[in-house]
C-alpha cells in the first residue's frame, strides 16, 4: 500500500522507532529540522536547560523573533508595559547566552514567527517544523510537517532536536472546483471547520487536496494550513508543487546550485501515492462556496455571509445548543439576524493567518478609491517588517492611510491582544485573524472571523459585507 | 516529575464544551517568565463572575475538574496546564481533549482522563446534587469513582506509564543520543540552516 504525504515526511524523520504495536506502541523519536522560537513560550524552556546544565543542541536549526508582545507603534521607544519588556529582554538574553539567531524589534526580518520562516526560505518542503505556538501548522503549506508544541516540548527540542511522538491518523480534505471572485482560501478553511467542528481534526494530520487547492498561491495555502489547529488537527499539509518551488527559489536560505536540484528531485516525491488510504476523507465544493463569517465564540460557529445568525435550537446536540446560546449572549446577537445587518466598530487586518503581502494587496484593491465608514476604526498590521517594507514600496501604505486606516508595525497585535492593541469591552470587530474566543482580542470584545476582502468591504459599509455588496467604482474613482 | 498513582479530591462540574486555553488562562498572564505562580490566572475572566463555579464553596477547593467535550482547544500555551496545577487541580475529566493540551498535561503530571460523555453527565449530576463529593481517580485501574458512579477512563499507555513512574522526557530521550547523532549524519546537505544568517 502506498503512503500519504504526511507518512512520507514522518518516515523520513524517524530517529528511533518506538517499540510495540498499536495502542501499546511507544512513541517514535522524530528529528526536528527547524525550531522557531518567540518570547512567550520560551523563557521557561531556556530556564529548564540552564537548571539541568544542558546545552541547546542545534542553534543552527533554531531561530527566534519577537512578535506576541511587541508594540505596533513607537517601536523605537522602550516598551511601556514592564512585563512585556521583561519578556522581550529575557528572550534577548537567552538567545545571546545559547547562541540563537534573533530578529529583534526594529530588524527588517522581525515579524510574526510564521511569516518570518517562509519569507527567509527556512520553511521548505518535506521538513519537520515546530514552534511553541499552535499556528505552526501554517508551514504545512509547503508540504512540511509542522506542529505547535507546549513549553515542555520546546525544552525537549532545544535539548535533543527531537520530539517523542505517536503517529497521527490522516484525513484528506478534498476541495474541487473554482472559487468565485471575492471568495478566498480563508473562506475554504472557515467552511471546513464549520463542517467538521473544532474537534473534528483531533488526532489527524489534514492534507488539503483537489483542484481548488492546487490553484492557490503559497500565501493562500498558508492561510488554510494556519487554521488546521482550529479544527483540532495536529497539522495541515499541502503537497509541494511548482507553485511551492517557485516561492522558495531565490529566498535567502533556499538551496542553491546542485543542492537546489537535489532538493527539487526529493520534493517532487512528496505527494500522496495513488494507492494510499486516508483514515478519513472530507469533501468541499469550491464552486458553490461563498464568503464565510463566524457568528459565535469558536471558529466552528460560522455561516455563509449571506445567511442569518442561527437559532440555537436548530442544533441537534445538547452541548452545541448550550454553546450556541452562550455564544449569542456573549456576542449580543439574536437568532435570525442577517449576518450582513451586523454593524462593527473595528476592522483588524493582520495576524499569522492573513497579514502577508498578498492579503494586504487584496484588501487594498477593494478600498482603493472608496470611502471608509466614518464610525469604523481599521487597523492594518503587516505580518513582518519585510512585508511592511514591500507593501510601502508598492504604495499600499498610502492606500490604507488615505482610506483612514491605521498603518502599523509588524507583530501579532490584536489577534490576541498581548500588546496594547485590544478591543474595548463590548466592541465588535471583523478580524482576519484565527480565533473568535471570548475575550481573545480584549476583555469583552466580540470577534467575527473574515477574509481580507470581506474585512475591507466591511470597513467601507460598516456592516459585515462582501466585495459584491459594494457599489461599482466609477472610472474616475478607480483611476 | 512527581509520580501519579491515585488521587482523591473534590469534583468541580464545569458544564461547558469547547473550553479553550484563552479561557483557562487569558493571554495577559502569559507575559510572566516563571513556570509557577499562575493560580490567580486560572479562568481569570470567568472568575470575575461571582456565580462562576470556582467562586462557590466547596468547589473552590476542588482538585478534579469535570468538563464538557473539547477541553483545552486553541493556543498551545502550556501555561494553561501550569495554571490548573498551581490552583490545585490534579485531574481533568472530559470526553475529548485537544491534542496539544493533552500532551502538555502529560509532561506536567496533570492527568487528562478521557471519560465518555454519558458518564460525565452522571458525574455532573452527582456533584450538583451533593456539592463537595470527592472523586477517586485510579491510574492503575483507569477508573474514576464519584458517589455511586464508577466509570472507566482512557489514556494512552505511554503517558500512563510515564505518569506512574514520574519520568522526565528529556532524560529518556537522551538515553538515545547516539541514535540522534547517527541520524544527523544522514541529513541531506540541502536542508537549511539558520546559521550563518542570510537575508
Amino acid at each position: 500500500m502506498g503512503k500519504t504525504l504526511a507518512e512520507k515526511v514522518w518516515d523520513a524523520h524517524v530517529v528511533r522507532k518506538g517499540e510495540g504495536e498499536g495502542v501499546n506502541a511507544q512513541p517514535d523519536l522524530i528529528f526536528i529540522d527547524l525550531h522557531l522560537v518567540h518570547e512567550v513560550t520560551s523563557p521557561q524552556a531556556f530556564e529548564g536547560l540552564r537548571l539541568a546544565g544542558r546545552p541547546l543542541r542545534r542553534p543552527d536549526l533554531t531561530i527566534a523573533t519577537e512578535d506576541h508582545n511587541t508594540p505596533t507603534i513607537d517601536i523605537d521607544k522602550p516598551i511601556p508595559d514592564p512585563t512585556s519588556r521583561t519578556q522581550i529582554e529575557t528572550l534577548r538574553a537567552n538567545c545571546k547566552e545559547f547562541g540563537v539567531r534573533l530578529h529583534s524589534l526594529g530588524d527588517k526580518e522581525q515579524g510574526i514567527v510564521h511569516v518570518v520562516g517562509p519569507q527567509l526560505g527556512l520553511t521548505q518542503p518535506g521538513m519537520t517544523v515546530v514552534c511553541g505556538d499552535s499556528h505552526t501548522s501554517t508551514h504545512g503549506a509547503f508540504g512540511a510537517l509542522a506542529m505547535g508544541i507546549g513549553t515542555s516540548e520546546v525544552e525537549h527540542v532545544m535539548a535533543t532536536q527531537t520530539l517523542s511522538l505517536k503517529p497521527f491518523k490522516t484525513m484528506a480534505i478534498n476541495v474541487e472546483g473554482t472559487l468565485k471572485p471575492g471568495v478566498s482560501s480563508k473562506d475554504i478553511i472557515l467552511a471546513v471547520i464549520a463542517k467538521i467542528g473544532t474537534g473534528g481534526g483531533q488526532g489527524y494530520v489534514l492534507e488539503y487536496r483537489g483542484s481548488a487547492i492546487r490553484a492557490l498561491s503559497m500565501e493562500a495555502r498558508m492561510t488554510i494550513c494556519n487554521m488546521s489547529i482550529e479544527a483540532g488537527a495536529r497539522a495541515g499539509m499541502v503537497a509541494p508543487d511548482q507553485t511551492t518551488f517557485d516561492f522558495v527559489q531565490g529566498r535567502p536560505h533556499a538551496p542553491e546550485g546542485a543542492d537546489w536540484d537535489a532538493a527539487v528531485e526529493y520534493w517532487e516525491t512528496l505527494t500522496t501515492d495513488e494507492d494510499a488510504v486516508f483514515d478519513a476523507e472530507v469533501f468541499l465544493d469550491a464552486d458553490t462556496l461563498e464568503p464565510f463569517v463566524t457568528w459565535g465564540t469558536n471558529p466552528g460557529q460560522g455561516v455563509s455571509l449571506s445567511q442569518a445568525v442561527p437559532d440555537p435550537d436548530s442544533f441537534g446536540d445538547e452541548n452545541e445548543k448550550a454553546a450556541a446560546r452562550r455564544a449569542l449572549e456573549y456576542m449580543d446577537l439574536e437568532a435570525g439576524t442577517p449576518m450582513k445587518d451586523i454593524r462593527v466598530d473595528t476592522v483588524f487586518l493582520g495576524s499569522c493567518t492573513n497579514s502577508r503581502l498578498e492579503d494586504l494587496r487584496a484588501a487594498a484593491d477593494i478600498i482603493r478609491g472608496r470611502v471608509k465608514d466614518p464610525n469604523v476604526r481599521m487597523m492594518v498590521v503587516p505580518g513582518s517588517a519585510r512585508v511592511r517594507l514591500e507593501a510601502e514600496a508598492e504604495g499600499l501604505d498610502k492606500v490604507f492611510k488615505e482610506f483612514g486606516a491605521e498603518w502599523r508595525f509588524a507583530g501579532c497585535s490584536m489577534c490576541l491582544g498581548m500588546n496594547p492593541d485590544q478591543l474595548a469591552p463590548g466592541e465588535r470587530c471583523a478580524s482576519t485573524s484565527n480565533r473568535n474566543f471570548e475575550g481573545r482580542q480584549g476583555k469583552g470584545g466580540r470577534t467575527h472571523l473574515v477574509s481580507p476582502v470581506v474585512a475591507a468591504a466591511t470597513a467601507i459599509r460598516g456592516t459585515l459585507s462582501s466585495p459584491s455588496d459594494l457599489e461599482p467604482l466609477t472610472q474616475d474613482a478607480a483611476a | 516529575m512527581e509520580k501519579f498513582t491515585t488521587h482523591t479530591g473534590i469534583g468541580v462540574p464545569l458544564r461547558q464544551s469547547n473550553v479553550d486555553t484563552d479561557q483557562i488562562i487569558p493571554a495577559v498572564y502569559l507575559k510572566r517568565i516563571t513556570r509557577t505562580g499562575f493560580e490567580d490566572a486560572l479562568f481569570a475572566g470567568w472568575r470575575k463572575d461571582e456565580n462562576f463555579i470556582l467562586n462557590q464553596e466547596p468547589f473552590s477547593r476542588g482538585s478534579v475538574l469535570v468538563a464538557g467535550p473539547d477541553f483545552g482547544t486553541g493556543s498551545s500555551r502550556e501555561h494553561a496546564v501550569w495554571a490548573l496545577k498551581d490552583y490545585g487541580f490534579r485531574v481533568v475529566l472530559s470526553a475529548r481533549f485537544a491534542d496539544i493540551f493533552r500532551g502538555n498535561s502529560g509532561k506536567q503530571g496533570l492527568l487528562a482522563a478521557v471519560v465518555a460523555q454519558d458518564d460525565i453527565e452522571l458525574i455532573w449530576k452527582v456533584l450538583e446534587n451533593a456539592p463537595g463529593t470527592e472523586i477517586h481517580v485510579d491510574l492503575e485501574s483507569k477508573t474514576v469513582e464519584c458517589g455511586n458512579v464508577v466509570a472507566p477512563f482512557q489514556i494512552d499507555d505511554y503517558t500512563r506509564w510515564r505518569l506512574l513512574e514520574g519520568l522526565d522526557d528529556i532524560g529518556l530521550t537522551l538515553q538515545h543520543e547516539e541514535d540522534i547523532t547517527a541520524y544527523e549524519a544522514t541529513r541531506p546537505s540541502f536542508k537549511p540552516k539558520t546559521l550563518p544568517a542570510k537575508s
